[in-house]
């Protein structure tokens, strides 16, 4: 019962379809142990991730945020992770300044070969989201009345 | 004021400056266009009415309410819903009702951070308060009770209040684009036009500021964030390729490309750009795709040109973007 009442992050996860799907996969095929709190979403390329999908997730609901993509250099789409790279570092920048703790949005580099230390990645930012506590963007916005029907859906073509 | 068979038309202020009323009064002689075809039964900065007026006219007597301001206090709220039943037509008017504009940023702070700005005798403040006073919503005097409106903790847009009918964005709307609509409604009221679909933008482009923009436009790389204030920009050359952040890429078409045009950088504020959910996503994007490193510290050291990424790009959309408002402002309970 006290397990129960522990709190459990919801933490999102986009991971390319090159290395760190894969080694999300690698990490299954291993049966290395990690917490299953992170719903991945496998995108083509991390430069594909938009910052509205991190933004919508935090607003839907997510406690975190993780962004994955293939090491610098190692890109399938030769560089386009270095896109990732310069709008994490902005878009960090500016969750910070809307009230976002440090942590709650995490950029891991991970090889097709890298299932053990996507583990532990995943296993890290957990512990971290943990222990900042729930978000809870989407209550707020309702409670308070600011998401109508049409910025809902609205938000449904993300 | 007496019956006539004109259509009705009211004009109302929330959260927002005045500017939207000045617009419209900057059409010039078209104002007369509306004057003689519109019944105008509600109008506060132009004419003397009560609420207790409108509260007394009939459900969907008024044709077209222009609706500017946002939701900021019960009273924008009250009178977003009145207008809303007595009108058939209800138009978000300008970029404080249709996403929030500059009063939305307040929503970066709490409401007691607010009033600590407003009200509090700080250093450095010009604020006269020893007494540290601030509003109260209920207040007994001798001569009986006082009320004023509820200030709430977070500034909304009108469409999350209310449903609208159609959007007119600017800050403010530049008044060629407010003849064209009036034109186009008194067409629909002598039948020579339909109305455009319900929820559409009306009186602007459907593309982005840069489509309008005459600057020439090459391949953009960034080595430094610079401020248009600290070295002489080339006229003639896109401003974001110079290291200017130009909000452009994601400001939805309508103004004619204004700012850039006259050496300013496009701030945004015609708002979202068609199919852009989220405009401060948008430019985040476009502006950190085009810096030019690919090293970690030196991107960071890049990106310090820009010391204020939320207010740069919300400066218009914070209340309608995806956040909404900062953590202490949605922590704010009442």
């Amino acid at each position: 019962m006290e397990e129960q009442q522990q709190f459990e992050p919801k933490i999102i996860g986009f991971t390319c379809n090159w290395c760190s799907y894969r080694a999300a996969d690698l990490a299954g095929i291993s049966r290395t142990k990690y917490p299953p709190n992170v719903r991945l979403i496998r995108l083509m390329c991390s430069g594909r991730l938009d910052p509205t999908f991190v933004f919508k997730a935090f607003s839907s609901g997510a406690d975190g945020v993780l962004i994955s993509g293939c090491h610098p250099g190692d890109c399938h789409y030769v560089d386009q992770n270095y896109k990732t790279m310069r709008r994490f570092a902005l878009m960090e920048k500016m969750l910070v300044q809307m009230g976002f703790e440090q942590g709650r949005i995490k950029l891991v580099w991970a090889s097709a070969g890298e299932g053990l230390q996507f583990a532990e990645a995943v296993t890290g930012m957990v512990e971290t989201v943990r222990k900042l506590g729930p978000l809870d963007w989407h209550i707020r916005g309702q409670s308070n009345g600011h998401l109508t029907k049409e910025l809902l859906l609205k938000e449904d073509v993300v | 004021m007496s019956a006539n068979s004109k259509p009705k038309f009211a004009m109302y202020w929330g959260a927002s400056c005045g500017g939207c009323e000045v617009a419209v009064l900057n059409t010039h002689e078209k104002i007369l266009d509306i004057d003689a075809n519109f019944d105008v039964v509600f109008w506060p900065v132009a004419m003397d009415a009560k609420y207790k007026d409108v509260e007394a006219m009939e459900d969907e007597s008024i044709l077209v309410t222009f609706y500017n301001g946002g939701i900021r206090t019960s009273e924008n709220e009250h009178l977003a819903k009145l207008l809303r039943r007595k009108s058939k037509i209800l138009v978000a008017f300008g970029s404080c009702a249709s996403e929030g504009c500059i009063p939305g940023l307040a929503n970066l702070y709490s409401k007691n951070e607010l009033f600590n700005t407003v009200y509090a005798q700080r250093d450095g403040c010009s604020t006269v308060n020893p007494e540290n006073i601030r509003p109260q919503q209920n207040w007994d005097a001798p001569e009986g009770s006082i009320q004023i409106p509820e200030f709430y903790s977070i500034l909304r847009p009108i469409n999350q209040v209310v449903d609208v009918d159609y959007y007119l964005p600017g800050c403010p709307p530049e008044s060629e684009r407010i003849a064209e609509v009036v034109d186009l409604v008194i067409q629909v009221i002598r039948g020579e036009a339909a109305l455009p679909p319900k929820g559409s933008v009306i009186g602007a482009g459907a593309s982005t500021v840069c489509d309008e923009c005459k600057r020439s436009r090459n391949v953009k790389t960034i080595k430094k964030f610079v401020r248009i204030q600290d070295f002489m920009p080339d006229p003639s050359m896109c401003l974001l390729e110079q290291g200017i952040v130009c909000n452009g890429p994601a400001t939805r078409s309508g103004c004619g490309a204004l700012c850039p045009s006259a050496g300013a950088v496009c701030i945004g504020c015609y708002g979202v750009a068609e199919g852009v959910i989220d405009y401060g996503a948008r430019m985040l994007s476009a502006v950190s795709s085009v810096i030019d490193s690919r090293n970690e510290k030196e991107i960071e050291k890049i990106i310090e040109g820009i010391p204020d990424p939320a207010g740069m790009f919300y400066r218009f959309s914070l209340a309608s973007s995806l956040l909404g408002a900062s953590k202490s402002a949605w922590h704010d309970k009442e």
